[in-house]
Protein backbone atom coordinates (compact mmCIF):
# COMPACT_ATOMS: atom_id res chain seq x y z
CA UNK A 1 0.00 0.00 0.00
CA UNK A 2 2.53 2.45 1.15
CA UNK A 3 4.75 0.95 -1.81
CA UNK A 4 2.21 1.89 -4.57
CA UNK A 5 1.45 5.33 -3.01
CA UNK A 6 5.33 5.71 -3.74
CA UNK A 7 5.04 4.49 -6.92
CA UNK A 8 1.96 7.04 -7.66
CA UNK A 9 3.69 9.95 -6.07
CA UNK A 10 6.81 9.48 -8.03
CA UNK A 11 4.87 8.83 -11.55
CA UNK A 12 3.07 12.26 -10.61
CA UNK A 13 6.05 13.92 -9.87
CA UNK A 14 7.89 12.90 -13.23
CA UNK A 15 5.27 13.48 -15.23
CA UNK A 16 4.96 17.18 -13.64
CA UNK A 17 8.22 17.71 -14.01
CA UNK A 18 8.18 16.71 -17.83
CA UNK A 19 5.66 19.03 -18.36
CA UNK A 20 7.22 21.42 -16.84
CA UNK A 21 10.71 20.51 -19.20
CA UNK A 22 8.73 20.73 -22.18
CA UNK A 23 5.92 23.44 -21.84
CA UNK A 24 6.96 25.26 -18.89
CA UNK A 25 7.69 29.17 -19.74
CA UNK A 26 11.03 30.24 -20.13
CA UNK A 27 13.93 28.05 -21.37
CA UNK A 28 16.01 28.61 -18.12
CA UNK A 29 12.97 27.01 -15.77
CA UNK A 30 12.92 24.06 -18.57
CA UNK A 31 16.37 22.98 -18.40
CA UNK A 32 16.10 23.56 -14.42
CA UNK A 33 12.95 20.95 -14.53
CA UNK A 34 15.21 18.39 -16.75
CA UNK A 35 17.53 18.73 -14.58
CA UNK A 36 15.34 17.63 -11.93
CA UNK A 37 13.50 15.40 -14.01
CA UNK A 38 16.75 13.42 -14.34
CA UNK A 39 16.89 13.23 -10.27
CA UNK A 40 13.07 11.42 -10.57
CA UNK A 41 14.06 8.94 -13.01
CA UNK A 42 17.22 7.90 -11.10
CA UNK A 43 14.66 7.29 -8.55
CA UNK A 44 12.80 5.56 -10.96
CA UNK A 45 15.09 3.33 -11.39
CA UNK A 46 16.15 2.55 -8.33
CA UNK A 47 12.38 1.75 -7.48
CA UNK A 48 12.59 -0.67 -9.84
CA UNK A 49 16.08 -2.30 -8.42
CA UNK A 50 18.02 -1.64 -11.63
CA UNK A 51 20.70 -0.07 -9.22
CA UNK A 52 23.33 0.04 -11.61
CA UNK A 53 20.89 1.89 -14.36
CA UNK A 54 20.04 4.10 -11.26
CA UNK A 55 23.96 5.26 -11.01
CA UNK A 56 24.29 5.78 -14.46
CA UNK A 57 20.75 7.85 -14.88
CA UNK A 58 22.24 10.31 -11.82
CA UNK A 59 25.48 10.65 -13.02
CA UNK A 60 24.51 11.00 -16.83
CA UNK A 61 20.95 11.85 -16.64
CA UNK A 62 20.67 14.25 -13.66
CA UNK A 63 24.79 15.27 -13.35
CA UNK A 64 26.55 15.70 -17.23
CA UNK A 65 23.05 16.24 -18.94
CA UNK A 66 22.61 18.91 -16.54
CA UNK A 67 25.70 20.81 -17.17
CA UNK A 68 25.19 19.99 -20.49
CA UNK A 69 22.55 22.08 -20.91
CA UNK A 70 22.86 24.81 -18.24
CA UNK A 71 26.08 25.21 -20.22
CA UNK A 72 24.47 25.59 -23.70
CA UNK A 73 21.89 28.12 -22.17
CA UNK A 74 24.72 30.27 -21.16
CA UNK A 75 25.92 29.99 -24.34
CA UNK A 76 22.98 31.07 -26.11
CA UNK A 77 22.28 33.88 -23.37
CA UNK A 78 25.71 35.35 -24.13
CA UNK A 79 24.27 36.22 -27.56
CA UNK A 80 20.92 37.41 -26.83
CA UNK A 81 19.87 33.82 -28.61
CA UNK A 82 17.95 32.31 -25.44
CA UNK A 83 14.82 33.71 -26.03
CA UNK A 84 11.93 30.82 -25.96
CA UNK A 85 9.09 31.58 -29.03
CA UNK A 86 7.00 29.32 -27.10
CA UNK A 87 4.63 26.27 -29.12
CA UNK A 88 3.49 26.01 -32.17
CA UNK A 89 1.42 23.72 -33.64
CA UNK A 90 0.42 22.91 -30.76
CA UNK A 91 -3.13 20.67 -31.68
CA UNK A 92 -0.95 18.45 -34.03
CA UNK A 93 1.71 17.76 -31.63
CA UNK A 94 -0.59 16.72 -29.06
CA UNK A 95 -2.63 14.32 -30.48
CA UNK A 96 1.25 13.22 -31.92
CA UNK A 97 2.08 12.92 -28.26
CA UNK A 98 -1.35 11.46 -27.39
CA UNK A 99 -1.14 8.76 -29.82
CA UNK A 100 2.11 7.88 -28.80
CA UNK A 101 1.42 7.44 -25.36
CA UNK A 102 -1.55 5.51 -25.80
CA UNK A 103 -0.14 3.30 -28.22
CA UNK A 104 2.61 2.70 -25.76
CA UNK A 105 -0.03 2.35 -22.85
CA UNK A 106 -1.93 0.15 -24.71
CA UNK A 107 1.21 -2.13 -25.45
CA UNK A 108 2.19 -2.28 -22.05
CA UNK A 109 -1.14 -4.36 -21.09
CA UNK A 110 -0.55 -6.31 -24.89
CA UNK A 111 2.77 -7.44 -23.55
CA UNK A 112 3.28 -11.33 -23.88
CA UNK A 113 4.54 -12.87 -20.97
CA UNK A 114 8.10 -11.96 -19.70
CA UNK A 115 10.02 -14.74 -20.97
CA UNK A 116 11.88 -16.75 -18.70
CA UNK A 117 14.74 -18.72 -20.88
CA UNK A 118 17.21 -15.78 -21.81
CA UNK A 119 17.20 -15.27 -17.68
CA UNK A 120 17.74 -19.04 -16.74
CA UNK A 121 20.44 -18.92 -19.97
CA UNK A 122 21.99 -15.96 -18.23
CA UNK A 123 22.11 -17.40 -14.85
CA UNK A 124 23.86 -20.59 -15.69
CA UNK A 125 26.39 -18.90 -17.93
CA UNK A 126 26.78 -16.16 -15.17
CA UNK A 127 29.72 -18.63 -13.24
CA UNK A 128 31.99 -18.60 -16.52
CA UNK A 129 31.59 -14.88 -17.17
CA UNK A 130 34.51 -14.01 -14.63
CA UNK A 131 32.36 -11.19 -12.98
CA UNK A 132 29.50 -11.64 -10.26
CA UNK A 133 27.29 -8.40 -11.40
CA UNK A 134 25.58 -10.25 -14.30
CA UNK A 135 25.12 -6.25 -15.85
CA UNK A 136 29.12 -6.04 -16.06
CA UNK A 137 29.05 -9.61 -17.22
CA UNK A 138 26.53 -8.59 -20.36
CA UNK A 139 28.20 -5.66 -21.02
CA UNK A 140 31.49 -6.77 -21.07
CA UNK A 141 31.51 -10.38 -22.08
CA UNK A 142 28.29 -11.66 -23.42
CA UNK A 143 27.43 -8.75 -25.35
CA UNK A 144 30.71 -7.34 -25.37
CA UNK A 145 30.51 -6.58 -29.20
CA UNK A 146 27.74 -3.96 -28.53
CA UNK A 147 29.94 -2.47 -25.84
CA UNK A 148 32.88 -2.23 -27.96
CA UNK A 149 30.64 -0.31 -30.86
CA UNK A 150 29.38 1.55 -28.08
CA UNK A 151 32.48 3.04 -27.46
CA UNK A 152 33.85 3.73 -30.85
CA UNK A 153 30.50 5.72 -31.21
CA UNK A 154 31.23 8.17 -28.26
CA UNK A 155 34.52 8.98 -30.03
CA UNK A 156 32.84 8.87 -33.34
CA UNK A 157 30.29 11.92 -31.20
CA UNK A 158 33.02 13.67 -30.18
CA UNK A 159 34.53 13.64 -33.81
CA UNK A 160 31.38 15.12 -35.21
CA UNK A 161 31.49 17.94 -32.13
CA UNK A 162 34.86 18.89 -32.94
CA UNK A 163 33.91 19.60 -36.79
CA UNK A 164 31.25 22.42 -35.64
CA UNK A 165 34.42 24.41 -34.24
CA UNK A 166 34.94 27.48 -36.05
CA UNK A 167 38.12 27.59 -38.80
CA UNK A 168 39.63 30.40 -36.99
CA UNK A 169 38.90 28.21 -33.24
CA UNK A 170 40.53 25.46 -34.22
CA UNK A 171 43.95 25.22 -32.30
CA UNK A 172 42.52 27.08 -29.50
CA UNK A 173 41.43 25.44 -25.81
CA UNK A 174 38.35 23.50 -26.02
CA UNK A 175 35.11 24.72 -24.45
CA UNK A 176 34.20 28.44 -23.46
CA UNK A 177 36.77 30.06 -21.09
CA UNK A 178 35.83 29.88 -17.26
CA UNK A 179 35.73 32.54 -15.02
CA UNK A 180 35.66 31.01 -11.68
CA UNK A 181 37.66 33.51 -8.64
CA UNK A 182 40.90 31.96 -7.96
CA UNK A 183 40.35 32.04 -4.32
CA UNK A 184 36.57 31.37 -4.66
CA UNK A 185 34.16 28.97 -3.21
CA UNK A 186 34.40 27.25 -6.71
CA UNK A 187 37.90 26.61 -6.38
CA UNK A 188 38.22 25.33 -3.01
CA UNK A 189 34.92 23.25 -4.17
CA UNK A 190 37.48 21.89 -7.29
CA UNK A 191 40.11 21.31 -5.46
CA UNK A 192 37.84 19.59 -2.53
CA UNK A 193 35.86 17.21 -5.06
CA UNK A 194 38.15 15.57 -7.61
CA UNK A 195 40.23 13.87 -4.99
CA UNK A 196 36.94 12.34 -4.02
CA UNK A 197 35.37 11.73 -7.27
CA UNK A 198 38.37 9.72 -8.38
CA UNK A 199 38.33 7.89 -5.15
CA UNK A 200 34.80 7.08 -6.08
CA UNK A 201 34.99 6.66 -9.26
CA UNK A 202 37.56 3.88 -9.19
CA UNK A 203 35.24 2.09 -6.86
CA UNK A 204 32.47 1.98 -8.60
CA UNK A 205 34.72 0.36 -11.39
CA UNK A 206 36.10 -2.27 -9.07
CA UNK A 207 32.92 -2.89 -7.25
CA UNK A 208 31.01 -3.35 -10.58
CA UNK A 209 32.62 -6.51 -11.02
CA UNK A 210 30.66 -8.48 -7.89
CA UNK A 211 28.43 -5.57 -7.13
CA UNK A 212 26.57 -2.34 -8.36
CA UNK A 213 28.87 0.08 -10.65
CA UNK A 214 30.89 -0.39 -13.66
CA UNK A 215 32.94 1.21 -16.14
CA UNK A 216 30.22 3.37 -17.27
CA UNK A 217 29.20 4.77 -13.82
CA UNK A 218 32.96 5.14 -12.78
CA UNK A 219 33.81 7.00 -15.99
CA UNK A 220 31.01 9.55 -15.27
CA UNK A 221 32.00 10.12 -12.21
CA UNK A 222 35.37 10.75 -13.61
CA UNK A 223 34.24 12.99 -15.70
CA UNK A 224 32.17 14.97 -14.38
CA UNK A 225 35.50 15.68 -11.44
CA UNK A 226 37.23 16.56 -14.24
CA UNK A 227 34.66 19.32 -15.47
CA UNK A 228 33.87 20.18 -11.93
CA UNK A 229 38.39 20.68 -12.12
CA UNK A 230 38.06 23.07 -15.50
CA UNK A 231 35.44 24.69 -14.44
CA UNK A 232 36.87 26.01 -10.98
CA UNK A 233 40.27 26.98 -13.61
CA UNK A 234 42.28 24.91 -11.63
CA UNK A 235 42.84 22.47 -14.66
CA UNK A 236 42.88 24.06 -18.49
CA UNK A 237 40.71 22.21 -20.79
CA UNK A 238 43.12 20.32 -23.24
CA UNK A 239 43.23 22.11 -26.82
CA UNK A 240 42.09 19.17 -29.86
CA UNK A 241 45.64 18.01 -31.03
CA UNK A 242 47.14 16.96 -27.00
CA UNK A 243 48.54 13.31 -27.30
CA UNK A 244 47.63 12.54 -23.61
CA UNK A 245 44.11 13.72 -24.36
CA UNK A 246 44.28 11.98 -28.03
CA UNK A 247 45.80 8.28 -26.08
CA UNK A 248 43.20 8.78 -23.12
CA UNK A 249 40.29 8.72 -25.56
CA UNK A 250 41.04 6.01 -27.79
CA UNK A 251 42.68 3.53 -24.68
CA UNK A 252 39.28 2.06 -24.13
CA UNK A 253 38.55 1.12 -27.41
CA UNK A 254 42.22 0.15 -28.21
CA UNK A 255 42.83 -2.29 -25.43
CA UNK A 256 39.10 -3.85 -26.29
CA UNK A 257 40.26 -4.78 -29.59
CA UNK A 258 43.27 -5.70 -28.80
CA UNK A 259 41.54 -8.42 -26.28
CA UNK A 260 39.52 -9.33 -28.70
CA UNK A 261 42.11 -10.00 -30.93
CA UNK A 262 44.08 -12.10 -28.97
CA UNK A 263 40.31 -14.05 -28.16
CA UNK A 264 40.46 -14.28 -31.84
CA UNK A 265 43.56 -15.92 -32.38
CA UNK A 266 43.87 -17.78 -29.09
CA UNK A 267 40.64 -18.35 -27.78
CA UNK A 268 39.05 -19.36 -31.18
CA UNK A 269 36.79 -15.94 -31.89
CA UNK A 270 36.99 -12.07 -31.73
CA UNK A 271 36.22 -11.25 -27.92
CA UNK A 272 36.05 -14.78 -26.57
CA UNK A 273 36.63 -15.12 -23.44
CA UNK A 274 37.55 -18.62 -21.56
CA UNK A 275 36.67 -18.93 -18.05
CA UNK A 276 39.98 -19.18 -16.54
CA UNK A 277 41.13 -15.81 -18.06
CA UNK A 278 37.84 -13.43 -18.35
CA UNK A 279 38.07 -11.51 -15.27
CA UNK A 280 41.80 -10.22 -15.49
CA UNK A 281 40.58 -9.37 -19.15
CA UNK A 282 37.52 -8.00 -18.55
CA UNK A 283 39.30 -5.50 -15.72
CA UNK A 284 41.68 -4.70 -18.13
CA UNK A 285 39.00 -3.99 -20.72
CA UNK A 286 37.34 -2.13 -17.65
CA UNK A 287 39.85 0.10 -16.82
CA UNK A 288 40.69 1.23 -20.35
CA UNK A 289 37.11 1.78 -21.17
CA UNK A 290 36.61 4.03 -17.59
CA UNK A 291 39.49 6.12 -18.61
CA UNK A 292 38.24 6.65 -22.36
CA UNK A 293 34.84 7.15 -21.34
CA UNK A 294 36.01 9.82 -18.73
CA UNK A 295 37.83 11.68 -21.31
CA UNK A 296 35.66 11.02 -24.29
CA UNK A 297 32.25 12.35 -21.48
CA UNK A 298 34.13 15.29 -20.19
CA UNK A 299 35.38 16.43 -23.57
CA UNK A 300 31.70 16.42 -25.00
CA UNK A 301 30.51 17.96 -22.12
CA UNK A 302 33.08 20.98 -22.86
CA UNK A 303 32.32 21.47 -26.43
CA UNK A 304 33.98 22.45 -29.22
CA UNK A 305 36.66 24.90 -29.17
CA UNK A 306 36.09 28.81 -29.13
CA UNK A 307 37.47 31.51 -29.78
CA UNK A 308 37.11 33.67 -27.08
CA UNK A 309 39.84 31.82 -24.72
CA UNK A 310 42.61 34.37 -24.14
CA UNK A 311 40.72 36.91 -25.46
CA UNK A 312 38.44 39.57 -24.61
CA UNK A 313 34.84 39.25 -24.59
CA UNK A 314 33.02 36.61 -27.71
CA UNK A 315 31.93 40.00 -29.73
CA UNK B 1 45.22 -7.86 -11.69
CA UNK B 2 44.05 -11.64 -12.59
CA UNK B 3 44.25 -12.61 -8.88
CA UNK B 4 40.94 -14.13 -7.71
CA UNK B 5 39.15 -11.61 -5.24
CA UNK B 6 37.28 -12.78 -2.40
CA UNK B 7 33.91 -12.61 -3.12
CA UNK B 8 31.87 -10.07 -0.58
CA UNK B 9 28.10 -11.70 -0.41
CA UNK B 10 25.76 -9.24 -0.99
CA UNK B 11 23.78 -7.82 1.86
CA UNK B 12 20.08 -7.50 0.46
CA UNK B 13 18.34 -4.18 1.72
CA UNK B 14 15.54 -5.97 3.21
CA UNK B 15 17.52 -7.47 5.86
CA UNK B 16 18.94 -4.22 6.79
CA UNK B 17 16.88 -3.83 10.36
CA UNK B 18 19.50 -4.71 12.48
CA UNK B 19 19.07 -7.62 15.73
CA UNK B 20 15.64 -8.10 17.07
CA UNK B 21 16.04 -7.04 20.09
CA UNK B 22 17.37 -3.61 19.40
CA UNK B 23 14.96 -3.30 16.38
CA UNK B 24 11.74 -1.60 18.25
CA UNK B 25 14.11 1.42 19.57
CA UNK B 26 15.81 1.86 16.32
CA UNK B 27 12.85 2.29 14.79
CA UNK B 28 10.80 4.49 17.25
CA UNK B 29 14.53 6.45 16.53
CA UNK B 30 14.24 6.17 12.89
CA UNK B 31 10.15 7.36 13.08
CA UNK B 32 11.50 10.47 14.71
CA UNK B 33 14.42 11.67 13.13
CA UNK B 34 12.90 11.56 10.08
CA UNK B 35 9.68 13.21 11.17
CA UNK B 36 12.23 15.96 12.54
CA UNK B 37 13.90 16.08 9.39
CA UNK B 38 10.21 16.28 7.20
CA UNK B 39 9.56 19.20 9.01
CA UNK B 40 12.56 20.54 7.94
CA UNK B 41 12.32 20.13 4.64
CA UNK B 42 8.61 21.33 4.86
CA UNK B 43 9.75 24.41 6.17
CA UNK B 44 12.51 24.93 3.60
CA UNK B 45 10.14 24.38 0.71
CA UNK B 46 7.42 26.56 2.17
CA UNK B 47 10.47 29.46 2.08
CA UNK B 48 11.63 28.37 -1.31
CA UNK B 49 7.86 29.26 -2.30
CA UNK B 50 6.74 32.04 -0.25
CA UNK B 51 10.03 34.01 0.52
CA UNK B 52 9.95 37.05 -2.16
CA UNK B 53 14.19 37.21 -3.55
CA UNK B 54 16.27 35.01 -4.45
CA UNK B 55 19.28 35.69 -1.27
CA UNK B 56 15.77 34.90 1.23
CA UNK B 57 14.82 31.85 -0.23
CA UNK B 58 18.18 30.63 -0.82
CA UNK B 59 18.43 30.82 3.09
CA UNK B 60 15.58 28.78 3.37
CA UNK B 61 17.03 26.36 0.98
CA UNK B 62 20.42 25.80 2.37
CA UNK B 63 19.52 25.71 5.93
CA UNK B 64 16.22 24.16 6.01
CA UNK B 65 17.31 21.68 4.01
CA UNK B 66 20.25 20.50 4.71
CA UNK B 67 19.14 19.69 8.59
CA UNK B 68 16.50 17.98 6.70
CA UNK B 69 18.82 16.51 5.20
CA UNK B 70 20.99 15.63 8.33
CA UNK B 71 18.02 14.24 10.19
CA UNK B 72 16.95 11.89 7.44
CA UNK B 73 20.51 10.11 7.65
CA UNK B 74 20.30 10.10 11.07
CA UNK B 75 17.36 8.34 10.88
CA UNK B 76 18.63 6.15 8.62
CA UNK B 77 21.80 5.52 10.25
CA UNK B 78 19.49 3.68 12.77
CA UNK B 79 18.33 1.22 9.86
CA UNK B 80 21.89 1.23 8.70
CA UNK B 81 23.24 -3.23 9.39
CA UNK B 82 26.62 -1.49 10.15
CA UNK B 83 29.50 1.39 10.67
CA UNK B 84 30.35 1.28 7.03
CA UNK B 85 27.06 2.11 6.05
CA UNK B 86 26.75 4.96 9.06
CA UNK B 87 30.15 6.53 7.89
CA UNK B 88 28.48 6.59 4.31
CA UNK B 89 25.54 7.80 5.27
CA UNK B 90 27.68 10.56 7.33
CA UNK B 91 30.09 11.06 4.47
CA UNK B 92 26.47 11.97 2.16
CA UNK B 93 25.22 14.38 4.33
CA UNK B 94 28.68 15.96 4.58
CA UNK B 95 29.13 16.29 0.55
CA UNK B 96 25.70 17.42 0.52
CA UNK B 97 26.68 20.20 2.44
CA UNK B 98 29.84 21.34 0.68
CA UNK B 99 28.11 21.20 -2.41
CA UNK B 100 24.57 22.94 -1.47
CA UNK B 101 26.89 25.67 0.33
CA UNK B 102 29.07 25.88 -2.96
CA UNK B 103 26.17 26.37 -5.17
CA UNK B 104 24.32 28.37 -2.75
CA UNK B 105 27.49 30.84 -2.99
CA UNK B 106 27.76 30.61 -6.63
CA UNK B 107 23.72 31.06 -7.14
CA UNK B 108 23.93 34.15 -4.80
CA UNK B 109 26.85 35.78 -6.97
CA UNK B 110 25.06 35.00 -9.82
CA UNK B 111 21.57 36.66 -9.01
CA UNK B 112 23.85 39.60 -7.32
CA UNK B 113 25.35 40.05 -10.87
CA UNK B 114 22.06 39.79 -12.54
CA UNK B 115 20.61 42.23 -10.07
CA UNK B 116 23.13 44.88 -11.38
CA UNK B 117 22.24 43.91 -14.70
CA UNK B 118 18.84 44.88 -14.54
CA UNK B 119 18.84 47.96 -13.24
CA UNK B 120 21.08 49.18 -16.45
CA UNK B 121 18.61 49.07 -18.94
CA UNK C 1 -2.63 -1.83 -11.24
CA UNK C 2 0.51 -2.77 -9.33
CA UNK C 3 3.74 -0.18 -9.35
CA UNK C 4 4.96 -1.84 -12.40
CA UNK C 5 1.98 -0.56 -14.10
CA UNK C 6 2.45 2.72 -12.92
CA UNK C 7 5.55 3.37 -14.09
CA UNK C 8 5.20 2.05 -17.11
CA UNK C 9 2.06 3.89 -17.96
CA UNK C 10 3.69 7.01 -16.53
CA UNK C 11 6.95 6.41 -18.95
CA UNK C 12 4.18 6.14 -22.09
CA UNK C 13 3.43 9.20 -20.87
CA UNK C 14 6.60 10.91 -20.90
CA UNK C 15 7.36 9.59 -24.26
CA UNK C 16 4.15 11.49 -25.23
CA UNK C 17 5.33 14.74 -23.33
CA UNK C 18 8.32 13.72 -25.52
CA UNK C 19 7.05 13.92 -28.65
CA UNK C 20 4.74 16.84 -28.06
CA UNK C 21 7.72 18.72 -27.31
CA UNK C 22 9.46 17.28 -29.83
CA UNK C 23 6.73 18.58 -32.46
CA UNK C 24 5.29 21.87 -30.56
CA UNK C 25 8.56 23.70 -29.25
CA UNK C 26 10.12 26.06 -31.41
CA UNK C 27 13.30 26.60 -29.82
CA UNK C 28 15.83 24.18 -30.46
CA UNK C 29 17.43 23.67 -27.65
CA UNK C 30 13.83 22.59 -25.98
CA UNK C 31 13.55 20.27 -28.81
CA UNK C 32 17.08 18.50 -27.27
CA UNK C 33 14.71 18.40 -24.03
CA UNK C 34 12.17 16.70 -25.48
CA UNK C 35 14.28 14.32 -27.36
CA UNK C 36 16.31 13.24 -24.28
CA UNK C 37 12.40 12.61 -22.42
CA UNK C 38 11.33 10.28 -25.48
CA UNK C 39 14.52 8.82 -24.73
CA UNK C 40 14.21 8.37 -20.76
CA UNK C 41 10.54 7.27 -21.17
CA UNK C 42 11.59 5.11 -23.56
CA UNK C 43 14.42 3.76 -21.44
CA UNK C 44 11.78 3.35 -18.71
CA UNK C 45 9.13 1.63 -19.93
CA UNK C 46 12.00 -0.97 -21.42
CA UNK C 47 13.20 -1.44 -17.98
CA UNK C 48 9.23 -2.03 -16.29
CA UNK C 49 9.38 -4.29 -19.09
CA UNK C 50 12.06 -6.14 -17.78
CA UNK C 51 11.05 -6.21 -14.74
CA UNK C 52 7.99 -8.37 -14.62
CA UNK C 53 9.82 -11.59 -13.63
CA UNK C 54 9.56 -10.17 -10.06
CA UNK C 55 13.37 -10.79 -9.06
CA UNK C 56 14.23 -7.51 -10.13
CA UNK C 57 15.02 -5.54 -13.94
CA UNK C 58 16.34 -8.28 -15.88
CA UNK C 59 20.25 -7.43 -16.54
CA UNK C 60 20.25 -7.79 -20.34
CA UNK C 61 18.08 -4.64 -20.81
CA UNK C 62 19.83 -2.92 -17.99
CA UNK C 63 22.83 -3.46 -19.78
CA UNK C 64 21.37 -1.99 -22.93
CA UNK C 65 20.12 0.62 -21.09
CA UNK C 66 23.51 1.69 -19.55
CA UNK C 67 24.47 1.77 -22.89
CA UNK C 68 21.57 3.44 -24.21
CA UNK C 69 22.18 6.73 -21.42
CA UNK C 70 25.60 7.19 -22.52
CA UNK C 71 25.04 7.13 -26.18
CA UNK C 72 21.67 9.62 -25.50
CA UNK C 73 24.33 11.70 -23.31
CA UNK C 74 26.98 12.23 -26.36
CA UNK C 75 23.66 12.29 -29.12
CA UNK C 76 22.84 15.81 -26.79
CA UNK C 77 25.87 17.39 -26.66
CA UNK C 78 26.44 16.89 -30.60
CA UNK C 79 22.67 17.90 -30.74
CA UNK C 80 23.27 21.18 -28.33
CA UNK C 81 26.20 21.82 -30.07
CA UNK C 82 24.36 22.17 -33.50
CA UNK C 83 21.61 23.79 -31.78
CA UNK C 84 24.33 26.30 -30.65
CA UNK C 85 26.01 26.87 -34.17
CA UNK C 86 22.55 26.97 -35.78
CA UNK C 87 21.12 29.57 -33.71
CA UNK C 88 24.44 31.70 -34.04
CA UNK C 89 24.32 31.80 -37.65
CA UNK C 90 20.23 31.85 -38.42
CA UNK C 91 18.76 32.11 -35.18
CA UNK C 92 17.73 29.48 -32.24
CA UNK C 93 14.68 28.57 -33.97
CA UNK C 94 13.96 26.82 -37.51
CA UNK C 95 13.44 29.60 -40.32
CA UNK C 96 10.47 28.08 -41.55
CA UNK C 97 8.60 28.09 -38.48
CA UNK C 98 9.74 32.04 -36.94
CA UNK C 99 11.25 35.13 -38.09
CA UNK C 100 15.09 34.89 -38.18
CA UNK C 101 15.86 37.66 -35.62
CA UNK C 102 14.10 36.12 -32.29
CA UNK C 103 12.14 39.09 -30.43
CA UNK C 104 13.31 40.65 -27.39
CA UNK C 105 11.37 37.98 -24.75
CA UNK C 106 11.81 40.13 -21.73
CA UNK C 107 12.46 37.30 -19.97
CA UNK C 108 16.01 36.87 -18.08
Amino acid sequence: MMALAFDVVLAALLILAALAAVAGRGLFRAVIFFIVYGVLVALAWARLGAVDVALAEAAIGAGLTGVLLLAAHGRLRREGLEADPGAGGQGFAAIGGAGVALALGWAWFALPEPATATRAALDSALPDAGVGNPVTAVLLNFRSFDTLLESIVLLAALVALWMLARDGAWGERLGLPQHARPGGVLASFGRVLPPLGLLFGAFLVWSGADDNGGAFQGGTVLAASLLLAMMAGLYLPPRIGERLWQSALVLGPVVFIACGLVGALVWGGFLVLPPAYAKGVILAIETGLTISIAATLALLVIGPPEQAHNSGGAA
Amino acid sequence: MARAIPKKPRRPLSAACGNSAGMAWGDIASIGFTAVGLVFFVAGTVGLIRFPDVFSRLHALTKADNLGLGFLALGLAFQAPGWTEIAMLAMVWALALVAAGTAAQMVARAALAEGDKDERP
Amino acid sequence: MNGLDILALSASALVGLGIYGLLAARHLLRRVLAFNLVGSGLFLWFGAAGARGGVGVDPIPQALIITGIVVALAASALGVALVVAHARLSGPTLPEEAPCDPEPDNRA
